[in-house]
């Protein structure tokens, strides 16, 4: 992969900043999606919670199914890989994939190594808990990290957990002197240079969105006046009694995040919101895959 | 001088910093109430132009700022900017403000894989660096539009009276001369 393909793929997330990206399973949940004002769609077989109650293997989608996806809207496509599995990422960069999630959702290929995401042109979204493992994963080539959450759960609790700590992390490292970042490289276990980077620009070198148990647009508010720059939301939309009009609404707490009178109109009347799981009822969590 | 940019959604900070190293102050339009600031000058930035344009008619921003373009208030719009002003989209049924008299092709160079990094010239300018991301390009334009960059045989940025509609990014670069040619418009048009 050559310097400006991987200036390219970062800059695609730039460009969805400020959106929300949904999951959808179908066709015409993506156009539904798209309608809603998704800047993005994330084509998967099962939403998370379904993965979740349906339990055994989750795998990469039926690559039709995703061109069934990518023919329906005009908005970038993502898809799902499992953490570790380069041929299903291969698969899905034939098929002109906008965006690749390594994601822990799906069941882990490799319980040891990471794709090796700098050998690929399509741009790659990896989730972290800490800084830690979003600068692994960026050093790996990852151009867009979102907060691992807990998905399918409508708990956003996980991805507020790691909200906090990336951003309590970076502060730290901001206030380092020079002669300290070699050490923290050391315990964060990354390279010295994107210790560095963050020391000295105060944030990620790529976009982070929040991801995982965003249910409400009270939910996706919170997540972005703790500094996400955008919001995954997946079983949320489609979990819930009226899909379409809650969609609009998170849509909206995104643009307006810190207007608590226009997140209060938006929040009225959206039907039942999904049920969800509590953290603490959950018997596997995927946040715990591939750190 | 003071300089709105649309932050509905998209690449707005972008542009913010380069203003700010510029030297010139902006706010943001992220709802209605924001439009009763006075400014002099809009930037339609980067992002999706479904998103951006729903949510500008939803949250009833549309009308005021599609007038105020009509008045002749300068914009500069990149990328999905470029969509929200042209007149008419090839492959799409949405149009947007219409305000700038050209037809438009929406992710003309395919899907992410189609993304490129170039170099070329734009009006006075040589050898300004081009970020092309899912990028629109103009098919082509009516009378009294200016052809301000072009590449392979695409037109990619022009200018008709105060709106400049540009195919790629400047604002993802060091570059900032395209942004300091819209500040002299800008200028030209407050004391005019």
């Amino acid at each position: 992969m050559n310097e400006n393909r991987y200036e390219l793929n970062k800059e695609l997330a730039q460009m969805l900043k400020g959106g929300v990206i949904m999951d959808v399973t179908t066709p015409e949940q993506a156009k539904i999606a798209e309608a809603a004002g998704a800047c993005a769609v994330m084509a998967l077989e099962r939403i998370p919670a379904d993965i979740r109650a349906a339990s055994g293997v989750a795998r990469m989608s039926d690559p039709k199914m995703i061109q069934g996806i990518q023919d329906a809207v005009s908005i970038p496509v993502m898809a799902k890989c499992r953490i570790g599995h380069f041929a299903e990422a291969q698969i899905l960069q034939a098929i002109d994939i906008d965006y690749i999630d390594e994601s822990e959702v799906l069941s882990p290929a490799d319980d040891v190594y990471h794709i090796d995401k700098t050998t690929f042109k399509v741009p790659f979204v990896c989730g972290a808990k800490d800084l830690g493992e979003a600068l692994r994963r960026i050093n790996e080539g990852a151009s867009m990290i979102r907060t691992k959450g807990e998905p399918g759960t409508g708990d956003v609790v996980q991805a507020v957990r790691h909200m906090r700590k990336m951003n309590q992390q970076i502060a730290k490292i901001t206030a380092l002197r020079a002669d300290e970042l070699y050490d923290e490289a050391k315990n964060l276990k990354v390279p010295y240079e994107l210790v560095e980077y963050v020391h000295k620009t105060k944030r990620l070198p790529v976009v982070n969105f929040a991801a995982g148990g965003i249910a409400t647009p009270a939910d996706a508010a919170l997540m972005m006046q703790l500094g996400a720059e955008g919001v995954f939301v997946g079983s949320g939309i489609f979990k819930s009694g009226n899909p379409e009009k809650r969609a609009n609404a998170i849509v909206k707490a995104v643009t307006n995040y810190q207007d608590a009178e226009m997140l209060a109109a938006l929040s009225a009347d959206l039907g039942e919101a999904m049920v969800g799981i509590n953290e603490q009822e959950i018997a596997l969590l995927m946040a715990e895959r591939g750190i | 001088m003071k300089i709105a940019v649309c932050a509905v959604q998209g690449a707005f900070a972008e542009h913010e910093k380069i203003l700010q190293q510029l030297g010139v102050s902006y706010i943001e339009l992220r709802q209605k109430a924001d439009l009763n600031n006075d400014y002099d000058a809009l930037i339609l930035p980067g992002g999706e132009s479904t998103v951006q344009g729903k949510l500008l008619k939803e949250l009833d921003m549309f009308d005021i700022i599609k007038k105020q373009i009509q008045n002749g208030m300068p914009v500069l719009a990149t990328c999905a900017g470029l969509i929200l002003l042209a007149q008419n989209l090839s492959n799409d049924t949405h149009t947007y403000f219409q305000t700038l008299p050209v037809r438009v092709k929406r992710n003309a160079y395919g899907r992410q894989l189609g993304s490129f990094h170039t170099e070329g010239s734009f009006g006075p300018f040589e050898q300004v660096p081009m970020e092309f991301i899912r990028a629109p390009y103009i098919e082509s334009v009516q009378e009294n539009v200016e052809i301000l960059s072009t590449i392979d045989e695409h037109i990619v940025a022009v200018r008709y009276h105060n709106q400049l509609g540009i195919s790629f990014h400047p604002e993802l670069c060091d570059d900032m001369r395209i942004h300091a040619y819209f500040i002299e418009i800008v200028q030209q048009t407050s004391t005019s």
